[in-house]
């Protein structure tokens, strides 16, 4: 790690923040509320034409031909393109690239893209979709991930060695098998968690033109520029140089835009093929289809532990239904084992996953991306064991803290570690002593803890260039622009830069302009996932601040002839700290800085340190600071519906530093409505047939503003030594164990452990019964050894 | 976002206009009040229709009134919005009012009218999809193709009524009023409705529902609306309880009704319902006793099927608390029962 990617906490020149830590309004939030802000959609170009996608209706079948000269013939189409115009494969990991922007000769789940049409509007394109005529040759269709785990013909991808296997990973640390021998309790079980997406409100939209000159630009409501511009480059076998990316304002991704889609290659090629602009929309059926949600998993855990709480073994063994191509896959299988090792201490450690391919829509990074699920069943795990060995469950969790400074089992350095403080947060907040298995039959509490990486040191393609970048340029009036190739994809990021540039040059956050993630006009940044933005692209941007700042400090100070430690910039004005009067306007001073040093700018950018564990996949998950969280639920049972309430969820997440706290509250507040959702309602689900179960938002069942439990946004503040003014990550975390403290505190209302999501009202029904079973039963026999 | 197929469209501005269009354009012109079925489904191409004749500049279909014999008329074109928050309604036909509040979602009961609602298509999974989701799936009875995914190898349709009014209306002995340019048309809903999921209602190609008539009830009229649904908001029923108790002297059960819907092409009476219940004292053990009974018994009777959405399982257990519920709501004043 160079110097200029630590800068510490707090400033040199003290903590007495203007900006930071203040909860100011996001930068694009009035034009949001107006709507006034330019989303993909809202581009319309002279002579654009619109684009619509072929999709299989098939979930396995071989393509044998095309035949478009039917849709070709149509008045007002102007192109239809297929596989054939583009068979070179991408995909966001090198070296798993299988997707094909059309298919070429495989479809592989029922929607997967087939051909595109570009017509002058787009029921044209509609139209001369039922026109193309396709020839499949139907395959078997793998449904079941278990099948697919022995089945390998006839493969879903198949260059590929393992079969239907998409990653394999085993990894162990320490005397796993030993340790679990010889400890006081040995807990097994199963779990397992279903599928989920991101339905973001805005559906991918992408809107392409082709100049005479052969320039290429995309806009694209994506969440990474960066990525999306290299895989242009590679299928549409175009230079990089002559391709520009831009993302719009976006509405909502959590992860679902991450990859690059089908749809901009598409409307790049039908530009390039005729010289129009062109834009496809997906409908809400399609973004299902495109999905990249999260990945079902069936986990198996073995945790072993002393009477006195401590955890001495834990062993997964976890099957990823991974769905028809391979997407972030690798990451996921790493990330199903890596991201489990902390906030607690366990001295061994051993994880298998192994990840297959599906005939059903590809899976792919969801908010918590690969550890949200192993996060469910280990904190299912811990409380079965709290109730074996009749400890408090949150007792359990602080005997086995880490601390901070410390090094994980898998060899991950932990930096700040605000674990025990957020425990403590959300205990007193929810009143658990009092309230704690004494509430009624019925009602009842739980607790769950977990980790989640801000950002990692991984690059998906291996480079030693910055990871994020950032670029100031300083005007006359007093004006900042900074220009970022982060994806602010609502999470806030813009605004987080606005923040920083105000706080470190002393100008009022509206002086400040972002341009961002157009990748003409910005540096490189490797875009909004794995929760990196804050914590890489503020401190390139505190970087970059800082080499202007000592400038402008300079030319006041010399100026005044004082020393510049006594020049202090505030939002506005610089002043001298031993003598108030003196004060310049922020405008004054840049003009003074240019005088001195001519026009003014900077560069500033963000690595990250050497990381990870000494072995294969040991930077995977390895990142430079990690969050930690909190959950107590507390809800309700009917125990004649089977139906679960939840009441309140008190959510306690350690994010280093708040830059903004309404922005992290409302992270944190997004996060744990997410998991209660996807615990209680959310199904992605494919039926018998291969078709996606309900692909619209009357099915998919989002919950309502009166489904949405009280939500408790408590921010716990770590101070990170490396992240942006100690700052960590805030989006993902949050989530985790929001899921595993509901299954905890349906335990504690009625005794019965729900450990298959989601979490139905028919399925609670279902153990209650078996409960009440069992008990009859004991009661019945030990009436009988009563009697005899 | 899904377009919608090209129609022409009329918009009439008295019932005889309306009713002149339909018949000159005969069955392949739709009648088109609030719209928020029949968008979805024209958007899911499950009709194409040349022509579409909206209701809505028609001001004499709008409107709640009370005719002189006592009972309330009810406009087709009224908004659920509007039939949930009348007062009239809420007194008298209390377990209509319930339905209304519970159907969708605010949005769609301010511009959903009550006329739609009695009309709404039946609903199924494997029909209530796009063109190419329905395609990929080579289609069903219903529309298109000629397989039964519900019933494996079932020749009937088993779409499930899925109207929130219509069980409450048949506890209150509603009759539906309909004009054509044969002139006007009366039925009891009772016998209005067909055992067909393709298509479930006798109405005739050219006919309007101009409105809706409920008797007046006695004064121990009490009734209540049960609905079970996902979400606290926007789903459709996943089953649908309306229950009806006319008290006489001593709160004494004279009359009882119970029926069920969301269970197949048409809602379903509980037979023996008023047999169990009348005679029994409001409040009293056997009175309870009674209501578990009529409970059970209903639970034999209804059937849910995968036709919905839903856990069918669930669907079929819940049939016994739910019409429990209702009916001790109804004796009670309260209601909708409802988990939000
Ligand atoms: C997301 C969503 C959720 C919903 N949830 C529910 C729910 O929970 N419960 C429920 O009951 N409904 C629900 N609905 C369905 C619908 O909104 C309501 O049933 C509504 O009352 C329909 O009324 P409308 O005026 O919009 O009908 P339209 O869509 O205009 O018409 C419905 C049908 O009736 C015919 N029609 C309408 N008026 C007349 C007339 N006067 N004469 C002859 N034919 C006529 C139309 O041709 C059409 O076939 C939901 C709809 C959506 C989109
Ligand atoms: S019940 Fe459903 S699947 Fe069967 S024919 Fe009717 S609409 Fe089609």
């Amino acid at each position: 790690m160079a110097a200029r990617d630590n800068h510490g906490n707090t400033p040199p020149w003290g903590a007495n923040f203007g900006v930071i830590g203040k909860p100011l309004r996001k930068v694009d939030g009035i034009a949001k509320a107006t709507g006034a802000a330019i989303y993909t959609d809202d581009i319309q170009l002279p002579g654009m034409l619109h684009a619509k996608t072929l999709r299989s209706p098939h979930a396995h079948a071989r393509v044998r031909s095309v035949d478009a000269s039917a849709a070709l013939a149509l008045e007002g189409v102007h192109a239809v393109i297929t596989g054939a115009d583009m068979p070179i494969k991408y995909g966001v990991i090198p070296w798993t690239q299988d997707e094909n922007a059309l298919a070429v000769d495989r479809v592989r789940f029922i929607g997967d893209p087939v051909a595109a049409v570009a017509a002058v509007d787009e029921d044209t394109a509609n139209a001369a979709l039922k026109l193309i005529a396709v020839d499949y040759e139907v395959l078997h269709a793998f449904l079941d991930p278990f099948e697919s785990l022995v089945r390998h013909e006839p493969a879903i991808h198949a260059d590929r060695k393992e079969g239907n296997i998409s990653k394999h990973v085993r990894l162990e640390f320490g005397e796993v098998d030993a340790l679990a021998k010889s400890a006081d309790v040995v807990l097994e079980d199963e779990y397992s968690f279903h599928g989920s997406t991101h339905a973001p409100i805005e559906p991918h939209c992408a809107v392409a033109t082709f100049s005479a000159d052969g320039l290429l630009t995309l806009w694209s409501a994506t969440q990474i520029t960066h990525y999306v511009h290299r895989a242009l480059a590679q299928v549409l076998e175009l230079p990089a140089q002559k391709i520009r990316v831009i993302q719009p304002c976006l509405g909502g991704a959590f992860g679902g835009k991450s990859d690059p889609f089908s749809l901009e290659f598409c409307v790049s090629k039908l530009a390039m093929v005729t010289g129009r602009p062109v834009k496809m929309l997906y409908t809400r059926e399609e973004v299902f289809y495109a999905h990249r949600g999260r990945h079902p998993m069936f986990m198996k855990y073995r945790t072993a532990a002393q009477a006195n709480g401590r955890i001495t073994s834990v062993d997964a063994k976890i099957l990823i239904d991974g769905g028809s191509y391979s997407s972030f896959g690798l990451v996921t299988t790493y990330y199903a084992g890596q991201l489990l090792t902390g906030p607690y201490d366990f001295p061994s450690y051993r994880f298998d996953s192994t990840r297959v391919f599906t005939n059903k829509p590809p899976c792919g990074p969801k908010r918590g991306h690969g550890s949200v699920q192993p996060r469910f069943a280990f904190e299912v795990q811990l409380d079965q064991l709290a109730e074996r060995l009749k400890l408090d469950p949150i007792e359990l969790r602080r005997v086995n803290f880490q601390g901070s400074q410390t090094r994980t089992v898998n060899g991950q350095r932990v930096t700040s570690n605000g674990f025990l403080e957020c425990l403590d947060s959300v205990e007193r907040a929810s009143g658990w002593k009092k309230k704690r298995a004494k509430l009624p039959f019925g009602r009842g509490l739980g607790v769950a803890g977990s980790m989640y990486i801000s950002g990692t040191n991984y690059p998906v393609y291996p480079n030693k260039m910055p990871q994020a970048g950032v670029q100031l340029k300083l005007d006359r009036s007093g004006v900042v622009t900074v220009f970022t190739g982060g994806n602010d994809i609502g999470q806030g990021s813009n605004s987080m830069c606005a923040y920083i540039v105000a706080e470190e040059l002393g100008v009022p956050v509206e002086h400040v302009r972002v341009v961002a993630a157009d990748t003409d006009l910005c540096p490189v940044d490797l875009g909004a996932y794995s929760s990196r933005v804050t914590f890489m692209v503020g401190n390139a941007t505190i970087d970059a601040c800082r080499k202007v700042r000592r400038q402008i400090v300079a030319a006041v100070a010399k100026k005044w002839a004082v020393d510049p430690g006594r020049v202090r910039l505030m939002p506005g004005v610089a002043i001298d700290l031993e003598d108030p009067a003196k004060a310049l306007s922020t405008a004054e001073a840049f003009q003074l800085a240019e005088e001195e040093f001519d026009t003014l700018g900077a560069t500033g950018s963000y690595n990250t340190p050497t990381l990870g564990g000494d072995y294969r996949g040991g930077s995977i998950g390895a990142s430079p600071a990690y969050s930690f969280t909190a959950h107590v639920v507390e809800a309700s049972v009917d125990t004649e519906t089977g139906r679960i309430q939840v009441h309140d969820v008190w959510c306690a997440h350690d994010c280093g530093r708040a830059l903004n706290p309404m922005l992290v509250a409302g992270q944190i507040e997004g996060s744990v409505y997410m998991g209660i959702a996807e615990a209680l309602l959310e199904e992605h689900k494919v039926n018998r047939f291969g078709l996606h179960q309900g692909p619209s938002l009357l099915d998919y069942r989002l919950p309502t503003s009166v489904d949405t439990p009280e939500l408790h946004a408590l921010i716990v503040e770590s101070l990170d030594p490396e992240g942006p003014y100690g700052a960590k990550e805030a989006g993902e975390g949050p989530l985790h164990s929001s899921i595993p403290a509901l299954s905890n505190a349906i335990f504690d209302a009625v005794g019965i452990r729900m450990k298959h999501l989601p979490f139905t009202p028919g399925r609670v029904l279902e153990l209650l019964r078996e409960k009440d079973a069992l008990e009859e039963s004991k009661s019945a026999g030990a009436a009988a050894r009563g009697q005899a | 976002m899904l377009r919608c197929p090209k129609f022409e469209l009329a918009t009439p501005t008295s019932v005889a206009a309306a009713t002149r269009l339909l018949a000159d354009a005969g069955p392949s012109a739709m009648i088109l009040a609030g719209g928020t079925d029949v968008m979805p489904n024209l958007k899911h191409e499950l009709f194409t229709p040349a022509l579409v004749v909206s209701l809505a500049r028609i001001p004499e279909l709008n409107g709640i009134r009370r005719a002189e014999d006592g009972s309330l008329v009810i406009g087709a074109m009224t908004t659920i919005e509007a039939v949930a928050a009348n007062s009239q309604v809420r007194e008298r036909a209390t377990v209509l009012a319930q339905a209304a509040s519970l159907i969708a979602g605010p949005q769609l009961r301010t511009m959903g009218t009550l006329g739609g609602n009695v009309l709404l298509e039946t609903r199924c999974q494997w029909y209530n999809q796009s063109y190419f989701w329905r395609q990929a799936l080579g289609f069903c009875i219903k529309k298109d193709g000629t397989k039964c995914h519900v019933v494996e190898g079932g020749a009937k349709c088993v779409a499930a009524a899925s109207n929130d009014s219509a069980p409450a209306l048949m506890t209150l002995d509603a009759e539906l009023h309909f004009e054509s340019v044969e002139g006007r048309r009366s039925v009891r809903i009772e016998e209005f409705w067909l055992g067909d999921g393709v298509f479930n209602k006798k109405i005739n190609a050219g006919e309007i529902l101009v409105e809706i008539t409920l008797p007046s009830t006695p004064s121990g009229h009490r009734s209540a609306y049960g609905k079970l649904r996902e979400r606290g908001s926007i789903d459709f029923p996943l089953l649908g309880v309306a229950a009806r108790l006319d008290l006489g002297k001593d709160e004494r059960v004279e009359r009882a009704d119970l029926v069920i819907t969301a269970l197949a092409a048409r809602p379903h009476r509980v037979q023996r319902a008023g047999e169990i219940l009348r005679g029994t004292q409001v409040g009293s053990e056997d009175f309870v006793t009674r209501v578990g009974e009529l409970a059970r018994l209903a639970h034999k009777q209804c059937h849910p099927l995968e036709n919905i959405p839903g856990d069918a399982p669930w669907r079929k257990a819940m049939v016994a608390v739910y019409a429990r519920r209702t009916l001790l709501a109804a004796a009670a004043g309260t209601g909708p029962v409802h988990h939000l």
